[in-house]
Order: C-alpha cells, then structure tokens, then sequence
C-alpha cells in the first residue's frame, strides 16, 4: 500500500505517492519546474541547479511535536531561507512549493546566466536548434541578456568523435551528466565519463572502438544541449524541417516503437529521405529508449539496390515487364501447381502481408512455411503473457528465467529492462551455455552443455517434485546442484514469471522441444494466462510472432521441402544466398523482394516489394504485442506492398481477398486468426492498434527539457493478444524427451549464435555501423586454439559435409571447451550443432 | 596542568613511538573502552566533553557518533586527513609527531560506532606521511592493538591509510567517501549524510584527524576535565594554524577562546617589521575577511564569538594579512585556488567561479573599472546559497567580505593610476 | 596479458586487502600510484590493466586521471618539483621564488628542462604554509615535501639530482 501526500505547488493543491520528487509531482499537474540534469528516468544529482523553488513546511512545535497552527487554524509554514532544488527533494505532507516568486525567478535567471557564460550560443549551425532545453529554457527563464565578456569565453573542441556513432562538441557541453548516467545507471555501459574537473570537465571516453555501447544514441535524445550529436543528423538538417512518420523497429521481436525523421531534400534527388531515426514512447514495450541497431540500421530501406519493376525471365535473363503481364504469369502458373504451390516467408513482413500470402496459399491448398530456424511460437500463442504485462512492474514478487540467449546481442532493450527488473528485486535466472552480459544481473546462473538446454529445464521441473521427466545423462550432475534447485524454487515460489527463450546454439528441433519444456515449467508451476506470467520467443525478426500465428512454421527439412513443390513463392527471404544447399528453384520460382538477392537471381518471376517504411502494416511482438506502423516515405511508383501483391494474385485467381486497403486485411485478419482480437473479445482494427493513453513520465511535449526528444506516443500503444490458456483452452503439456547433443570425444562442435551487428541485409547496408560490423568469424577456446596450434586473429577453413567457410579466429576465454561459437548471418550455413573440422589456412598478419 | 591535550610531542620526548607513547599511559584508554564499557557509554562521554569537530563546521561530535544508525551495518571510520585548506597545516603534526594519540583515537572512535573497519584518507601530497603510518599501523598490530579478538574480546579492528591524488574538494566528507570509493570526488546529495549513508553505503562516521586526537584524553581524563578548557560552548584546546605575515607562523594549541591578539602577538610573535595588522583570515581561504581592528583583535577565538566579527572559526587556521597586501591581489589567489579546486559538478560553482577568476584577473591587475567590482559582487552574490556543497560557498567569502570591507582597496585598483603593488615576502623562519 | 598484475602480484594483493571483496573499485587509487611507479604516468595500457584487475571500465579508470591532479596520461620530467604559491605561501615570496627558480632553470611554470629532468608546477595549498617558500618532489615512486627554500637550495638540489643520473 503506497502512503499519498498531499501538497501545494503553486496555489495547486496535488495528491502523490510519498517519496515522489517535487518535481515529478509538479508536472502530474501541469507545473512545469525547469531542469537540466534531472531526468525522470534517472536518480536525482541536483547538479545543475536549474530546478531551485522555495520550500515551506509546516513548522513543528519542537516541545509538543504538534504542528503550528496560525491564528485562522491554518497551519503554519516555515520557509528555508535558501532557494532549494525540486529535483532532489521529495514531497513531504502540508509542504508548500512555490515556483514563481521574484526570488525563484531571480535564482534560475543566474542559473542560466552561469550556464551561458561558457556557452558558444551557435544556436545557427547547431543541430539541438529549434529542439534545445537550453534554447527553450533560456528564453522561459534566462535574464534576456548576459554581462560576460564574449572574448572571455572558454574556447574549446567542436568536433570530437567519441567513436564513429556519436560527436561530442566540448563547447556545448553543460556538464549535466545525463549522458554519463544513462550508461552507467540505465545500461551498465560506463564507457563514457567526466574528464579534468571544474570549468575544465568534459565528456570522454577510453573505450575500443569509442564509445562501445549498443545504446549510445540514447544520449543523444537526452542531452539536453547539442554536445552529443549522432553521426548520422550532424549537421543533416533542422529539427523544424523534419515530417514525423510512426512506426515499429523491424530489427528484433522487442518491437520498440520509433518515429522516422523524414525530409524532401536537394541532396536527395528532391526527394524524400529518412533523416534520423527517434524512439517513441511505449513505456511497457521501449519506454523512451532504442537501441544502435534500430536507430541507425535503416538504411537498407533506401538503397539503390533496390528493385523497382517486376522482372521475368526471358531468354535466360530476368526482364523488366508490365506488373500485368508478371502477375498473369504468376497466377497461371501458381494454378497449375495448385496444393504444389510451396510460400517461405520470413518474420520481415507485416501480419498483413503474412494472411494474405497464406489465404492465397491455403486458397490452393498449397503449403505455407515460415523461414526460421527457431520453433515454438505455436506455444507462445498458447501460453504467452497475457495482456497487462509490462517487465516495469516486475519486481520482488517476480522471477524471470532467460534460457538460450545472449539476450543484449538478440534483443537489446529485453535486456535492458530485464537488467531493470533485477535490479528492483525480480529473482533473474539466466541458464546458459557461457557467460553472457546478463549474468551480473541474474540470481541464479545455471551452465549447462551446449545441447542440453532442454534437458536442463526438464532439470528444474525434476527438481520441484512435481513431476519426474528422466533426464539424460549429460544434466544428471546439474539436477543435483544446488544453483539448479535454488533456481527452481525461485521460480515455483514466484507469484509472476516470464520465461524468455532464444536460440543460442541451437536449430528448430532443439528449439521447439526448448519451447515445450518451458512451457511445461510454466504450465506446472501455474504461471500461465496471467498478465507477467508466461512464455516469449525471442525470435529473429521482428514479425516470427506474427508469421507463426498467421500459420506460417518453420520446417526441418527445408531443402527436401522445397524440392517437392511444384511451384515456389519466396517472399522476404534468400535461401539460396544463406546457404547454397537452399538453391532450390523448383518448376518455377516467384521472388517478392527489396533486393535482387542470391535467390531472386535464380527466379522465373521478381517481383518489387515496397519497403515497409513505405507503406502501412503491424507487427506482433515476441510479447505478442500487435503494433501499427505508418508510411514514412512516398511509396515507390513501381513497387507494391506485399499483401497487395498477393491480393491481387490471389483475386485473378479467384480468391475472395483484399488486395489495396491494409484495414480492411486487418478486418478479415482479426476476423479468423484465433486471439487477434482485443480484451473486450471484438476483433482487432486499426482503430483499436492506434488507441493511447497517457504514460507517465510525460515525454515529447513542448517541455522537451524534461525527457528529451524521444517522440510522444500519439499514434497507438497497440494490443497485447491473450494467449490460449486465458481463453480457456487446454494446456500444451508434452513431455518428450530430450535428446541431448552430445559434444565429441574428439574434434570440434559448431554452433551458431547470435550477435546484433550481423552481416544480413538489413544492416549490411548501414551507412553507420559498418566499423561496428565483424568480418565473418569464429569463436574458439585458447586452450583448444593451443592444442590445434591456431593463432588469434588467423584464417582457418570450417568444414562439415559439403561446406566449405573461411573465417578469422577470435579467441575467447568464455567459450566452453570443444565448442566453436559462428554467429548467424555471417555468411556461414549453420543452423544446428554441427561437428566440424577445422584447418588453420593462414596465420596471422604479425 | 600540561599545556598540551594535542601536541604533547612538544613536550615529551619518544612520543612517536610506539614505546614511548604507551610510556605516556598510551592505549589504555582503547584498552578500558575495549575491555571494560558499552560503546554507548563511550559516545555518552564523548557527548558530555562538547567536543565539537575541528575540521571546520563545528558539528557535536558524540552527536554525530549516536547518529549512526544501528539498523544498517557493517559500520566504517573515515578519519578526514585530507587537510587541503590554505593556511591549515595542523593534521600533519599531529600525523607526524603524535601519530598514536591520533590512531588510539580512530580506534576509540570505532569501538563506540561498532566499526571494525577503519579508513584514514589523507590527501595525495602526504605521501611518506602514509608510509609512516602504515609502519605505525603494522606496529600496532604487532602489539595486539589492532587485530582479531583485541585483549582478549571478541571485538575485532583493522585500520588502513588511502591516499587522495590532489584534489581539495575530498576535504568534503562525502566528496572523500566517493574518492574512498574509487570514483571521482564529487560531493554527494545531502540528505542522507553519512551516518545513514556513508562508506560504500554503510553508516560511516567521518572525523577530522584533531578531532580524533582529543578522544583518547578525553576518556582518559573524563568529560568534566576536558570542559576545564577552553569555553562552555567551546570546550577544550584548539590547533590554531598561524600563517601570512607573521614572524613566528607555526601551530600553536590553545584553549578555545584565546583572542586573536595573543595569537598573533604574544605566541606568533606580531607582524615582520612592525607592519600595521590590515585583515585576518580565521579559517583559511574559505573565510571572510576581518578588518583587524581592535576589538576584532581581542575577540576570543571560538565557534560563538568569531561570527561577531563577520566570520566563522572553521579550521581555525589564521592568516594574517598586513597593510602591505592589496586586498584585490588577496582574493585573485583564493578564486584561483577555489576555480582550480571546483569539482565542476554544481553550475554556480563551476561556472562561477570561472567567471570570479577572469574579473579578479583583471582587477588585481589594474585592467578593471569599478563596473567590474560590482559585477564580481554581484557573481558572488548570485553563487550564494546555490551550491551542492560548501566549496563554492566558501570561495565569495573572502570576495564579499573583501569588497564590503575594504573598499578603497578596490577603488585604488581599478582607478586609472595603480595605487598598490603585490606584497613584500616575510623572511622565512624555520 | 596483464603486465601490471603480473609485475607487482604481491602489491596488488595488498592494496585490495584493504577493501571489502565487493568493493575492489576503491583500489583504484592506489593502483595508478603503482602504475605510475614505471614512467611517471599512467599508460593507456595501465588503465586497461587496472581496469581488468578490477572489473570496472577502462573509462572509469580514465577518468580518475583526470579528475585528481597527481595523476597523469602524458610524460613529464623525471621530477615534477611542484611549487604552492596558494595565499599563505605567497604571502612569504612563493611567487618570486617560483619566478626565479623558473629563470634560472630557463623554462615556463609547467615546463621541462631539456634534459627532460625536472617539470616544475605550480600547485596549491600543501598544508606547509609555515615553512614557505616550500615545493614538492613528486617521481614515479614518491613524493617529498622540501620546506624554507630559496631559489639557491632548490638549484643546488635539482644539482643533486642531476648527479645521480646515469
């Protein structure tokens, strides 16, 4: 139960929990107290001085311990001589605020007058300008004019690159902190600190390469002056020129919501351009953060490689044609393949694109599969969290399990949230094949074999006696550990838990028997079809969530799949340029894309697909969280969305289907997918997706010194989708058992993770990360680098099979023994554990 | 009645070591505490002493002491070595020449707080101080002084040495736990203070080194005999650091209440040259400046009589300024010690006196009309009552006091002709 | 490799002795000291060092160099006779004795002879304020205090110095 004080700010009389920051209270009012330093998400410094306001409190008999009272009753207020800072002081009962006397007005005009004295004021060429607390603060609350002497003006660096990502102009620079703070304190990432101490205080970093954050562009929205700049919108354009367009990150199943900067400029041709990518308000999805990848991977969507027009193979060479003439060819043959018609597509895609291409699928009876090595998202549809389920209100009462994931490199504000939640008391148990970033947030760590994941969850289940799955040898000793069985009993004791699965080491089967085990730990302990309890995917694209319910699964035997189909519509996905086993081209193959990929090459038919920051659709998050995003830019003339492109093969094929208005797929979506409606049971729309409701703190008004710049969210918080088990429907318990890999006597196991800079095309193409991007390579063990005779940093050839790669060596003390880690989307086919061999082909450049 | 409850060294021969120390009935007061009282009884006597803290602000210590809070444990002991005031050199003595009565002190201060940790942060520059009471440390260790299991209780006491690197605002109680800590000494928000939320945010006592040094004859002797000095409000002897133009500077103990006159001209031996007294600076470069008339000679040196004349004892640390220094020159230095000094946390601080440094530069160096006088009373009015911490508090003292009081000085330094010149060096005496 | 960890384990242990097990960033202090024992100041190389011995980031090593004024990121002289010409000391002839100390060394305050033997700084308050003029010594393994000077005993000192050189 939270005590309520009330106060007056201001004449106001406002009601709050105790402990809440005069300031804070103050906004729920409407009261703005100006600030520098402070941040609502942030611990309190009171450096800047900014927030200083006179404070009364009812004056206290110091013999009786009763309050004052004046002779009308009223009690009496005792006033601080001095000024006092809103931002460090919590409210207390009967204190009296005021923000607008002579005294409070004269304090914060020397305030900002300090702070200008060693300011450039280049407002003109800066690009805060038109966005800038200080600006804005200035003018609400600045003396109008300053009595320094310009000459006098501390000179000092414009133009220092804390990094490639961001730029840091000492001048600007009024000490605040935020940005220091923000690593430390929201992220754990302390690679950027104060340097010297006094006037001479500046922001630097010692870290390799500079700056080494994934969440560094966050610094930038919060910087309350332009000292921190992205590489990206130094000197790009002015804030007051730029269009806003709302939107989903497409880059991982978190899901965070963003707004495009979009521009028409000269430099682009006169046309329009993404200018800089913003969070957006979601406080139980992002709340105002994003991480580098969706900030400053988007690039993909505007390259020249583009495909602009249909493309058929004429002669043995793809040629422009007419969309009519693509399109009739499509149908036609598509007819002729009938249930032979095979549809891979990927999680890339919009809920929208992934019905329709699954209504003109089953509309044939043909077979509709979903590119991804992961499973189990049948699962999360049925035991997933149930709507109301924020990470923010998990704390003691709470316990969250990540299993097979290195979660900052899948899903980097899961993991940060997570973090947050540990830190507020959440019982975290992190059980993983090798040390990741999450274990120093976690209670519980459990180690367990690469290939024995599920074997180790069936471990847990063992340990609570509620049920005895036999277990493989390879976890009998972690069953009988002590971390293990402390673990358990966090969770079993736990009024919430969430389990969060990735795929780290492993491929679909070991993933879906993962899946099933969780949510067999889940079902067991009665942690299911409750909001902040259940089970989430962390998936590989954004959509996987999505394409799984639209009924869209990954298959084993991708390749044989694929062989037997006698047509094959490949949309957002290049098998062929992953892995050359997948070159599969079938009696005809169709290739809906952005990019004249490996696979699109091999096509009968391409077909140009509008990028989806050109059009309008809705993601599901791996929180089962269906989220809107709108059309930033201008659709390209001769490119089509990808839903529409399927409506229309599918209406000259006599399929009833939408093929133009997105909302109207929405309609027939939310009217057969089971559980795409919202908590009133009425079938989901896009009025319902675009529905907000205010969030606290107050972010992106004109008060852009409180939170920063991220982007108030005016556009839609979306639904969270019930999961079966709060419909009522039976549980999913399956016990198989595990089969465990086992790692070899001898020789080498391969196993692929995952990192977030990838070489995949969606972030090769980034005009700004390309430094953070690693070659293709591989992770090793020095002792069993030593005992192979392989140097760090040399070339070695890894080989399975039929395959062939060549990959620098990177060794890592983390990796277990006998294992090698290949990250995904690194040119290497590896999707499952995988014994291999490997030969040292060059040492390293001395 | 020796003369000496703090620099007995003056006065007994071998009080360095360990040997002759305990010759002096050294320890013993650890060892009765130890042995023989509640810990409470210890900060009752402390409280019944009105021992008040010697590092500036005067605070109660057994106050302090009782304010831990015994909810929250482990407890530390921060002895505050960091003596970095200009014009203060008091703690080194102590540290050097009556190093065990300090130590003994750490040790009482701990027994009573429960700590069984304690930390003594001297600044940087104290380098083969800290060496030399690592030495004392080790050879307290090997007497049974510190340890596990001391005389035979179960009560247990480490005591450790960390060296600053330069830097005056660790000074700070709560700017020298952050540095203590590893990180940038930056002062803390205040409230909590440290006896709630101290040492890696444990309860922590912080006492300044002349502070300790009192305890140990304190519980010798009793509360009764250590209020037989100095005044009711005051009580006891204070380290009074005499400096500037003076013929004698040095430390000199007397009870509190002592008036400025006999510091300077019975013990310090008056001005050189028989120069006219001009201004006294009472707690180094943080004071107000006191226009050293008569009666501000014979004010008696303690906590309450001090602010009559317009200025606070603080460290008690007494520059004496003659009628040769220019006023203007004099506050140039300590805005430039305080710019040099400021942490660079808090705006009024940081940016003040930046702001202090560029219109003292040019006043002290005749460039300034009277506009700039006004302007840097107007600074310094705008830092007043701003800041996080006392540093910035401090650096207009000298600056507000100075303009009020010594006007003329000002007014000769911005007329067209310079009126007066840099002061003449004193001898230097040993 | 950890050049510091290796070269100094038994200092290391016992500077991290003095801490809570859990509060091993308080060592940081004292490790730059013995960082800076080799060259006079603290190596890139160093911070990363220190900064993996106690699991902290290199950057909050980096800024602890530069916050506190003893340490340093770039090489001076041999010796950094560091002079305090604060108030108390000025008010005896610090800043003449600086002044001439510097004429005849031939060198600015901040400056290194050519021999690249002796720095000398100008510094505040060193709590010596009755024994001014006064300057200290500061080397890679020390510092010490040298009191009542004048510009003869300082040159005759840095003289001294000077002969101990190979």
């Amino acid at each position: 139960m939270v005590n309520l004080v009330t106060l007056t700010i201001d004449d106001e009389q406002v009601t709050v929990p105790e402990g809440t920051l005069i300031v804070d209270a103050a906004k729920k009012i409407g009261i703005d107290v100006p600030v520098f330093c402070y941040h609502p998400k942030m611990e309190p410094v009171g450096m800047c001085r900014m927030c200083l306001v006179e404070i009364g409190r009812p004056a206290i008999d110091r013999a009786s311990g009763e309050v004052i009272l004046n002779p009308d009753g009223s009690p009496k207020i005792s006033f601080s001589p001095k000024l006092e800072t809103a931002c460090t002081t919590p409210v207390s009962e009967g204190m009296v605020v005021i923000g607008m006397s002579d005294k409070v007005k004269a304090g914060r005009e020397d305030i900002v007058e300090f702070l200008l004295t060693s300011h450039p004021l280049d407002c003109p060429i800066c690009d805060k300008g038109g966005e800038c607390p200080l600006q804005n603060l200035t003018m609400g609350f600045g003396p109008g004019e300053s009595r320094y002497i310009y000459d006098e003006k501390i000179r000092l660096a414009k133009n220092v690159p804390l990094g490639e990502l961001i730029f840091l102009d000492r001048e600007r620079c009024i000490q605040c902190a935020r940005c220091v703070r923000f690593q430390d304190e929201i992220v754990d990432d302390p690679v950027i600190g104060f340097y010297q101490r006094g006037r001479s205080l500046e922001i630097a970093t010692f870290s390799e390469p500079g700056f080494d954050s994934y969440y560094s562009g966050n610094t930038t929205d919060i910087c309350p002056v332009g000292a921190l700049t992205t590489a990206e919108f130094r000197f790009g354009a002015r804030p007051w020129e730029l269009n806003a367009a709302a939107s989903i990150c497409a880059q991982c199943p978190v899901g965070c919501n963003l707004t495009f900067n979009i521009r028409r400029e000269a430099k682009s041709g006169g046309n329009w351009a993404i200018k800089r990518v913003m969070p957006r308000q979601h406080e139980a999805v992002n709340e105002i953060w994003i991480c580098d990848k969706g900030r400053f991977a988007h690039h993909y969507t505007e390259t020249q490689a583009r495909i602009t027009q249909p493309l058929v193979r004429k002669n043995g060479e793809l040629t422009p044609v007419p969309w009519k003439e693509a399109l009739l060819l499509v149908s036609g043959r598509f007819r002729e393949a009938g249930n032979g018609l095979m549809t891979l597509a990927s999680g890339r895609l919009s809920n929208e694109d992934l019905f329709n291409l699954s209504q003109l699928t089953n509309g044939l009876g043909g077979k509709n599969v979903l590119y991804s090595h992961m499973g189990g998202g049948d699962l999360v549809a049925q035991v997933g969290v149930a709507p109301g389920t924020n990470f923010a209100d998990l704390g003691p009462e709470s316990a969250i399990v990540v299993v097979a994931s290195d979660l900052q490199e899948e899903a980097p504000i899961w993991w940060l949230r997570i973090k947050q939640a540990a830190e507020r008391g959440a019982a975290l148990v992190v059980l993983n094949p090798r040390p990741t970033r999450l274990d120093k947030f976690a209670r519980h760590v459990v180690r367990y074999a690469y290939g024995s994941e599920t074997a180790a969850v069936l471990a847990m289940i063992n340990t609570l006696s509620v049920k005895r799955p036999d277990l493989p040898e390879s976890v009998r000793a972690l069953a009988r550990s002590a971390e293990l069985e402390s673990a358990a009993k966090s969770v079993a004791g736990a009024e919430n838990v969430i389990i969060l699965f990735g795929s780290e080491g492993i491929g679909l089967e070991a993933s879906s028997a993962l899946a099933q085990a969780c949510a067999n730990l889940l079902v067991i302990t009665d942690h299911v079809g409750r909001p902040n309890n259940g089970l989430i995917g962390v998936w590989q694209r954004a959509n996987d969530q999505g394409a799984w319910d639209m009924g869209f699964a990954p298959v084993q035997d991708l390749s044989e799949v694929m062989s037997a189909a006698r047509a094959l519509y490949i949309v957002a996905a290049d098998p062929a340029g992953d892995d050359p086993n997948l070159a599969e081209t079938g009696d005809f193959l169709v290739v809906q894309e952005l990019f004249l990929t490996d696979t699109a090459k091999l096509a009968d038919v391409v077909l140009p697909a509008l990028a989806y920051t050109e059009r309008e659709g809705s993601f599901t998050s791996g929180e089962r969280r269906i989220q809107r995003f709108y059309p930033a830019l201008p659709a390209r003339p001769e490119c089509e969305a990808d839903y529409a492109i399927a409506g229309e093969i599918g209406s000259l094929l006599g399929i009833e289907m939408e093929a133009r208005i997105a909302s109207i797929v929405m309609a027939r979506l939310a009217a057969s997918v089971p559980g795409y409606m919202d908590d009133t049971g009425a079938p989901l729309s896009y009025t319902k997706l675009s529905q907000v409701v205010e969030q606290w703190p107050i972010i992106g008004r004109d008060d852009l010194y409180y939170g920063g710049t991220t982007y108030e969210n005016s556009q839609g918080l979306g639904v969270q989708l019930a999961p079966a088990a709060q419909r009522g429907e039976p549980l999913p318990l399956n016990w198989h058992a595990p089969s465990a890999v086992q790692v070899p006597e001898e020789g080498l196991l391969a196993v692929p993770i995952t990192r977030l800079y990838d070489r995949g095309q969606t972030v090769m193409p980034s005009r700004l990360l390309h430094q953070r991007i690693p070659q293709p390579y591989v992770a090793m063990n020095p002792v069993d680098a030593g005992r192979l005779g392989i140097l760090d940093g040399a070339t070695i050839e890894l080989s399975w099979g039929g395959s062939i790669s060549f990959l620098t060596v990177r060794l890592d003390e983390t990796v277990p023994a006998s294992i090698l880690l290949v990250p995904r989307s690194m040119g290497v086919p590896l999707y499952q554990p995988q014994v291999v061999e490997v030969r040292q082909v060059e040492r390293q450049a001395a | 009645m020796s003369q000496y409850i703090l620099l007995r060294h003056r006065e007994t021969a071998d009080l360095h070591k360990l040997e002759g120390y305990r010759q002096q009935d050294g320890f013993q007061a650890f060892h009765k505490v130890v042995t023989s009282m509640q810990p409470d009884a210890v900060t009752e006597i402390v409280k019944a002493s009105g021992l008040r803290g010697r590092g500036g602000a005067g605070f109660p210590t057994g106050m302090k002491w009782a304010f831990v809070d015994r909810k929250n444990w482990p407890h530390y002991v921060v002895a505050n070595a960091d003596e970095s005031e200009p014009g203060t050199f008091k703690d080194r003595e102590i540290m050097e020449r009556n190093p065990f009565q300090f130590l003994e002190g750490v040790a009482i201060a701990a027994y009573a707080v429960g700590a069984h940790s304690a930390y003594v942060y001297l600044r940087g520059e104290f380098w083969q101080l800290a060496h030399q009471l690592d030495q004392r440390i080790a050879e307290m260790r090997s007497a049974g002084l510190l340890g596990e299991n001391l005389f035979g209780t179960d009560y247990s006491l480490r005591i450790y040495t960390h060296l600053g690197a330069g830097a005056y605002i660790c000074g700070e109680e709560t700017a020298l736990l952050e540095s203590l800590e590893g990180k940038l000494g930056q002062p803390r928000l205040r409230p909590p203070f440290p006896p709630s939320f101290g040492l890696y945010g444990k309860p922590t006592v912080v006492n300044n080194v002349e502070t300790l040094a009192n305890v140990p004859l304190i519980i010798a002797n009793g509360a009764e005999w250590y209020r037989s000095y100095g005044t009711e409000k005051s009580p006891g002897t204070k380290i009074f650091s005499l400096s500037g133009c003076v013929n004698r500077p040095g430390n000199y103990e007397l009870p509190l209440g002592a008036t400025f006159r006999e510091l300077i001209y019975d013990y310090g031996g008056g001005i050189p040259g028989e120069r006219a007294i001009k201004a006294i600076l009472p707690a180094g470069a943080s004071s107000s400046l006191i226009v050293a008339t008569e009666q501000a000679l014979d004010t008696p040196m303690d906590y309450e009589s001090v602010p009559n004349v317009g200025a606070s004892l603080g460290s008690a640390s007494i520059i004496v300024i003659d009628e040769t220094v220019s006023i203007p020159w004099l506050i140039n230095k300590t805005i430039h010690f305080f710019k040099h000094e400021s942490c660079g946390k808090c705006t009024p601080c940081r940016e003040g006196t930046y702001w202090m440094q560029h219109l003292t530069d040019r006043i002290a160096n005749h460039q300034a009309t009277w506009e700039d006088v006004e302007l840097l009373e107007d600074v310094a009015g705008q830092i007043k009552g701003k800041c996080l911490c006392a540093l910035g508090e401090f650096s207009i003292e000298a600056v507000l006091s100075g303009i009020e009081r010594f006007q003329s000085d000002f007014e000769s330094a911005t007329a067209v002709q310079p009126a007066a010149s840099n002061p003449q060096p004193v001898e230097a005496s040993s | 490799m950890n050049l510091l960890a290796e070269k100094y384990p038994e200092e290391i242990q016992s500077v991290l002795a003095k801490y809570p097990p859990d509060q091993k960033r308080s060592a940081v202090m004292p490790l730059l000291y013995l960082a800076q024992r080799e060259n006079g100041y603290v190596t890139r190389q160093s911070m990363q060092e220190i900064a993996e011995i106690l699991d902290i980031s290199t950057t909050d090593v980096g800024s602890i160099i530069g916050f506190y004024t003893l340490y340093y990121d770039k090489p001076g002289g041999r010796y950094r006779i560091q002079v305090c010409t604060d108030l108390p000391c000025a008010l005896r002839g610090a800043d003449t004795f600086l002044e001439n100390l510097c004429e005849n060394l031939g060198l600015r305050v901040g400056g290194t002879t050519s021999d690249g033997l002796v720095t000398v700084e100008n510094v505040m308050c060193l709590a010596a304020c009755d024994h001014a003029p006064m300057f200290q010594v500061q080397t890679g393994d020390g510092l010490a205090y040298h009191e009542n000077q004048t510009p003869e005993t300082a040159l005759r000192y840095i003289e001294s110095l000077r002969k101990l050189e190979p």
